[in-house]
C-alpha cells in the first residue's frame, strides 16, 4: 500500500501514537523528576528534611516550610503583600505594553516598507546577542541620568523592549501571505485596520509565545531590584524570595523554605502557561492561512 | 491617481512605518541600544567604575590574545564544549521532541509540553536549592546516596569542587534547560503546516515521516527554525548562571568556567569593566559568526 502521509495534530488516540510515547516518556521522566523534588521538598517536614538515607518522596507532607516563609516577611518590616502587589504591578505593565509594541514594530518591520526598515531589524538581532551582563553598568547609569532610580519605571521601562519577542513576533509576521493585505488595502483598510483586524488574529501563536516569555524575563527579573531599587518597599518578589532563599538555601532546614519560595516563584508561570497553551500549540488553521 | 497606484505607492515607501515602529525603537534605543554601544566603547578603555575611563586602544583586545591564560586554557574551550553540547544537542532534541508531540492528540502533547518546558520556568532560585541539594558532596547527597545504594560507588564524591565532575553537571542541567521558547516555537510551527502539503509529497513519492521531516516539515517552517537556532547559539554562549551559581565564580579551578562567568569576574569582582567589555564583544562576534551560519541554512532566500 502507498504511503498516504500521515496527519499532524491528531484528532484521537491511535496505536501508531504508541511508539511515539515510548520514545518521548524517558525524557519527559528525567525532565520532569527534579521539578518534582522541588514540590515534595517543600512540603517536607523538619525530620524529613534532615532523613538519612536521603527521601525523594515526602511521607508527612506540611505547610511548615510557608509558614515559616511568611513569619519571614513580618519581621522583615515589609509585607509580603507588598512585594507581589510590586510584581504584580510591574508584571502586569510590562507584558501589556511589551506585546503591544513588539506587534506593531514587527507589522512595520515585516509588512510595511519604509527607508531604514531592514538596519533596524539588524541592529534588534545584533543586540540580541550583546550579553546581559556587559550592559547592567551602562543601563545602570541611563536609568540613573533619566532620575528612574527609586520608582517603579526603573522596574518598568527597561524590560518593555525585548529583542527575542519582536524577533519572534516578526518570524510569524513575515508567514501572513503579503495577498490577504492588498486584499484588504483595495477593501479600503488603513494600517491601524490591517494591523488590528488581519495582523494580530493571525499571529495569535507568537503573541501566547512571547507573553510567556515576557512575564518569565519581568517576573524573575532581579536586576532593577538590585541596582536601582533602594527602597525596599518597592522591591520586587523575585528579589525577596531570592533573598530568603540564598541566605537560608545552605543550610539543610533552609532548604526547604527555599523550595517553597521557588514554588511560590513557578506556579505563577505554569498557570500561565496552561491558560495559553491553546493558543501556543494549536494550529492557525481557523485564521485563514493556508 | 488611481486607487491601484495609490496601494502600491503605500507598499513601497509607507510613513506610517515610522509610527508603528516608533514606542519600541525608543524604548530599545534608550534602554539596550545605547547600553550596548557604551559597553563597545568601554571595551576599547581601562574603567575600574569608579574613575573616569581611560582610553587605551587595542590594548584589551591584545591581552584578551595574546595574554589571558586562562581564557585560551578553560574558558575558550570550556565555552566551546558546552556550546556544542547543550547548542548543537539541545536544538537537535528540542527540533525532534516538538515533531514527536505534533504527532500526538490534544492532551497527551500539553501534558508532555508542560513538562519539557517547565525547567525554563524554574530560573534562579530554583537552581541553587534544587542542584545543589541532588549534588550535596557527602553521603547525605541524593545522588551520592543512590549510587552508593547501586554499588557504583563507595566513597561520597564531592560534585561541586570536582575539576572532573563540574563541566559535566553544568552540561546536563544546561541540557535539561533547553527545551526553552524555542522548543515551543519549533512546535507552533509544525503544528501549523498546511496539511495538504503532507498529501502532495505523499502523492509526489515521499515514502516514509523521515523524509517528510526532511521535504515537508523543516522547508516550510524556516522562520521558526531560525529563530530557535538563534535562541539556542544565544543561550548556550550565554548561560554563566548554572555554573556560578552551584560552584561560585571563579569555578574550581576554572574546571567550568565559561565566558561569561569570565566576564563577569573582571567586570564584577576585580572591577576591570573595560577588559569585561572586550570579552563580551568577542563573545558577540562569536555568536553572530553562528548566526549567520544559522541564517545560511533557513533564512528565507
Amino acid at each position: 500500500m502507498a504511503y498516504k502521509g500521515h496527519k499532524i495534530n491528531p484528532k484521537k488516540f491511535e496505536p501508531g501514537q504508541i511508539k511515539i510515547i515510548l520514545l518521548v516518556l524517558p525524557l519527559v521522566i528525567l525532565t520532569g523528576l527534579p521539578i518534582i523534588f522541588i514540590i515534595f521538598h517543600a512540603f517536607k517536614p523538619m525530620e524529613e528534611l534532615f532523613a538519612f538515607p536521603p527521601k525523594f518522596i515526602t511521607t508527612h507532607p506540611t505547610l511548615d516550610n510557608f509558614r515559616k516563609l511568611f513569619k519571614a516577611s513580618r519581621t522583615a518590616g515589609i509585607p509580603l503583600s507588598k512585594y507581589v502587589f510590586n510584581s504584580l504591578l510591574i508584571t502586569v505593565a510590562v507584558v501589556f505594553s511589551s506585546l503591544i509594541f513588539s506587534t506593531a514594530a514587527s507589522y512595520a518591520l515585516s509588512k510595511l516598507k519604509f527607508k531604514g526598515r531592514d538596519t533596524m531589524m539588524k541592529i534588534n538581532q545584533f543586540a540580541l546577542m550583546f550579553v546581559p551582563v556587559a550592559v547592567m553598568i551602562p543601563r545602570y547609569l541611563i536609568v540613573n541620568i533619566l532620575g528612574l532610580t527609586n520608582t517603579y519605571w526603573a522596574h518598568i521601562l527597561p524590560l518593555i523592549p525585548l529583542p527575542v519577542a519582536l524577533f519572534l513576533i516578526k518570524q510569524f509576521v513575515d508567514q501572513v501571505p503579503q495577498s490577504l493585505i492588498e486584499a484588504a488595502y483595495m477593501d479600503g483598510a488603513t494600517e491601524i485596520h490591517i494591523y488590528l483586524k488581519v495582523i494580530i488574529p493571525m499571529i495569535k501563536p507568537a503573541i501566547a509565545t512571547a507573553a510567556i516569555l515576557v512575564f518569565q524575563q519581568v517576573w524573575t527579573n532581579m536586576e532593577a531590584s538590585n541596582y536601582y531599587i533602594n527602597d525596599e518597599g518597592l522591591k520586587s518578589l523575585a528579589f525577596y524570595m531570592n533573598t530568603l532563599s540564598s541566605g537560608s538555601g545552605n543550610t539543610v532546614a533552609g532548604q526547604g523554605v527555599a523550595a517553597a519560595a521557588s514554588l511560590i516563584m513557578f506556579v505563577p508561570n505554569l498557570v500561565l502557561f496552561c491558560i495559553l497553551q491553546k493558543n501556543v500549540m494549536n494550529t492557525m488553521a481557523h485564521s485563514g492561512i493556508k | 491617481m488611481s486607487k491601484r497606484t495609490k496601494i502600491s505607492r503605500r507598499e513601497h515607501s509607507n510613513k506610517a512605518g515610522y509610527l508603528f515602529l516608533l514606542p519600541y525603537a525608543l524604548l530599545f534605543t534608550v534602554f539596550i541600544l545605547t547600553p550596548v554601544i557604551v559597553a563597545i566603547v568601554l571595551s576599547f578603555t581601562n574603567f575600574d567604575t569608579i574613575q573616569f575611563p581611560k582610553f587605551v586602544g587595542f590594548l584589551n583586545y591584545i591581552n584578551l590574545i595574546t595574554g589571558d591564560e586562562v581564557f585560551m586554557q578553560y574558558v575558550l574551550p570550556n565555552t566551546v564544549i558546552y556550546a556544542l553540547i547543550v547548542g548543537v544537542g539541545g536544538y537537535v532534541l528540542a527540533f525532534l521532541m516538538a515533531w514527536a508531540l505534533a504527532n500526538l492528540p490534544s492532551v497527551p502533547r500539553t501534558i508532555f509540553a508542560l513538562i519539557l518546558y517547565s525547567p525554563t520556568m524554574t530560573t534562579g532560585v530554583a537552581m541553587t536549592v534544587l542542584w545543589k541539594i541532588m549534588f550535596t558532596g557527602d553521603q547525605t547527597g541524593y545522588f551520592n546516596s543512590w549510587l552508593m545504594d547501586l554499588g557504583v560507588i563507595n566513597e561520597p564524591i564531592i560534585w561541586l569542587v570536582s575539576t572532573k565532575y563540574l563541566l559535566p553537571i553544568v552540561i546536563i542541567i544546561g541540557l535539561w534547560s533547553s527545551m526553552g521558547v524555542g522548543f515551543l516555537s519549533i512546535m507552533a510551527g509544525i503544528l501549523n503546516t498546511d496539511e495538504s502539503l503532507y498529501e502532495a509529497a505523499a502523492i509526489d513519492g515521499v515514502k516514509n515521516r523521515f523524509q517528510e521531516m526532511i521535504y515537508v516539515t523543516i522547508p516550510s517552517m524556516k522562520p521558526q527554525m531560525l529563530f530557535a537556532a538563534v535562541m539556542q547559539i544565544v543561550g548556550a554562549f550565554q548561560n554563566g548562571q548554572i555554573a556560578s551559581m552551584l560552584a561560585g565564580n571563579p569555578t574550581p579551578g576554572y574546571a567550568a568556567q565559561l565566558i561569561v562567568n569570565h566576564i563577569e569576574d573582571y567586570g564584577f569582582i576585580r572591577y576591570e569593566m573595560g577588559y569585561a567589555a572586550a570579552v563580551s564583544v568577542a563573545l558577540l562576534l562569536i555568536v553572530q559568526v553562528f548566526s549567520k551560519i544559522s541564517t545560511k541554512l533557513f533564512g528565507e532566500d
